[in-house]
């Protein structure tokens, strides 16, 4: 079972998750053996195969589209970690 | 023990008043309070608010409120840290949504109030309900009730152990590939895996959209079955709910002859792929002995053929994390949970993600956007969709010839605590007879079907049915279970401990 290089710390750039260093040497390792182990995959011919993205496929689900009652603005606000007049506050993103 | 009762006990002591839901629930609050300090199934309860409801109960009973429309009216019911209910706390077992209280309830939860039930408690998981033994919640390990030393199981290892140690009457778990079912056998409970579609997933916190599905626990099939009932049904607010009509699950197991349910005549398929060398020699001869049972109850044992089955872990690592990676895309700091603040948004988002998410979580959403990443998408996602179909595919080729699968749930009994954590690929390879169900989208469940001899530890038997053929799988797995006295067995711990 071969071990599969990955870089690590481009990834996590692209899942916006912070690691330490010692993190991101682990993770190398750790999942370079998971890696490896999911070449096996390589063995099957899939040719033909269609993907399966869903086990009980349903296309188009729809609804009717009627203004319905929603959840109401203090509640959606109740658990945010810094809020001010009505809104969630974030850090400026524009100059 | 009040605690000890079954569900169908419990509703027919206190239709005729003989017991109160109050005192019920203040039998699982003693019990909670004896044995959860050595167990640590629940992160938390709340005995005001449960009593609470259970007085609402009382005062409905009074009232001959107990008919068929409140099925589990009076019954104590605790929830997973993963479904929501409306004003309790919800964590996932993570510290990344801090002090979050639900604002709403899944549908789920409407549908155990409309039905009477008390929900209460926040039973403990591994975070985001990734992993196999509860080892990796941020609120500590749950412990197994049969030994404290072993792990209940995961990721749903809070909901088994309560059910098991009678600090609950029933539970609710979650199961993307294996997380009710495996646990249910480390722990000695029953615990039964919907098909996808059959139970809305509204309120439900989203690990792998196209595995997860909302399940029970219980202490017997009847009870599993009751549950079943309630939480069934097609929900407008879940996309991938399946309009089903919802047969009456608990009233088909007493069957349409007088002598009770029979499976004489179905056919049992036992798959020749699942006999690997990992598999425990006491699982083995549990599981052969299982089969001999289900022979003199009638049914034929005939030996299929899942010939993807070796590829299922690798299939499953694949689509499970790459959904993760999405779906937990919306823990980032800005609308719930806890936050680390940075200079721009990027900084926020990665900080307070690298503060919040276990190592489980990171290295899952690592994996699982690497293998979404530009380059990788055909060569790990798109062929794992494809290994996906031939594994759906073996499934539905086999279910032409025999009525529902027999295998162990686990090929092991409960190992000890720490044992497999620092090596994931292991960890994951535990999982291997569970994970086919969830990629296959059929039902399953685990029920107890023996014992392991030093130490005493649970082993479960699994049967895989057809999709939406909980009827019959149900009927199956009640058959067996009459016929043997294993759910009947305790832990120890439940009697030995003392009020504190």
């Amino acid at each position: 079972m071969a071990s599969v290089e990955i870089d690590v710390k481009y990834v996590a750039h692209l899942a916006r998750l912070a690691l330490t260093p010692d993190e991101e040497k682990k993770l190398a390792d750790q999942l370079g053996n998971i890696l490896g182990y999911i070449e096996k995959l390589n063995e099957l011919d899939v040719a033909g195969v269609e993907p399966t993205a869903h086990a009980v496929p349903m296309v188009n689900v729809t609804r009717p589209d009627e203004i319905r009652p929603s959840l109401p603005h203090a509640d959606a606000l109740r658990n945010a970690p810094a809020k001010a007049n009505g809104l969630f506050i974030v850090p400026k993103i524009v100059e | 023990m009040l605690n000890q009762l079954t569900i169908s006990e419990l509703t027919a002591r206190l239709a005729q008043r003989e017991v109160s839901a109050r005192e019920v629930m203040q039998s699982c609050l003693d019990q909670i309070a004896r044995v959860d300090g050595k167990i640590h199934a629940f992160i938390s309860h709340n005995p005001d608010d449960a009593l609470a409801q259970a007085e609402a109960a009382d005062k409905l009973l009074a009232q001959g409120g107990c008919d068929a429309s409140r099925p589990l009216l009076g019954v104590p019911v605790a929830v997973k840290d993963v479904i929501a209910v409306k004003n309790q706390p919800l964590n996932c077992g993570s510290k990344i949504l801090g002090q979050f209280i639900s604002p709403y309830d899944a549908t789920v939860i409407e549908k155990l109030k409309a039905a009477g039930a008390i929900v209460f408690g926040r039973l403990n998981m591994d975070e985001f309900a990734m992993g196999s033994s509860t080892e990796n919640s941020a609120f500590g390990i749950t412990r197994n009730p049969w030994d404290t030393t072993r792990i209940p199981g995961g990721s749903s290892g809070g909901s088994a152990a309560a059910v098991a140690a009678d600090e609950t009457i029933t539970a609710l778990g979650s199961d993307t590939g294996g997380s009710i079912r495996q646990p249910a056998a480390l722990c000695g409970c029953v615990g039964l895996k919907p098909t996808y579609g059959r139970v809305s997933r509204y309120g439900l916190v989203a690990f792998a959209s196209s595995l997860d599905q909302i399940g029970t626990f219980a202490k017997n099939i009847r009870d599993a079955a009751t549950m079943l009932n309630v939480i069934s049904g097609h929900d407008p607010r879940d996309s991938t709910s399946v309009r089903q009509p919802v047969p009456n699950y608990a009233a088909a197991l007493d069957g349409s002859s007088p002598d009770g349910p029979t499976i004489k005549g179905l056919k049992l398929g036992m798959p020749k792929e699942y006999l690997i060398g990992g598999l425990d020699a006491e699982v083995k001869a549990a599981m052969d002995a299982a089969v001999k049972q289900f022979e003199k109850l009638g049914a034929e044992i005939v030996e299929i053929s899942l010939p993807h089955t070796d590829y299922a872990v690798a299939t499953y690592y694949i689509i499970a994390t790459a959904e993760a990676s999405a779906n937990l895309a919306r823990f980032d700091g800005i609308r719930y949970g806890a936050r680390v603040d940075g200079a721009d948004p990027i900084e926020l988002y990665s900080r307070t993600r690298g503060a919040g998410f276990g190592a489980e979580v990171k290295r899952r959403i690592i994996l699982g956007t690497y293998v979404l990443s530009s380059g990788y998408y055909d060569a790990y996602y798109l062929r794992a969709q494809k290994v996906r179909t031939l594994i759906r595919n073996d499934f539905l080729k086999a279910f032409e010839k025999v009525d529902a699968i027999v295998t162990p749930t686990s090929p092991t009994a409960a190992f000890k605590i720490g044992e497999k954590s620092d090596d994931p690929l292991q960890m994951y390879l535990s999982d291997i007879f569970t994970i086919s169900c969830n990629l296959a989208g059929i039902c399953g469940v685990s029920l107890p079907c023996g014992f392991t001899k030093t130490p005493k530890l649970p082993i479960g038997l699994q049967l895989l049915g057809k999709p939406f053929g909980e009827e019959t799988l149900l009927n199956i797995a009640h058959a067996y279970e009459q016929a043997t006295l294993w759910h009947k067995e305790k832990p120890g711990i439940i009697n030995a401990a003392k009020l504190p």
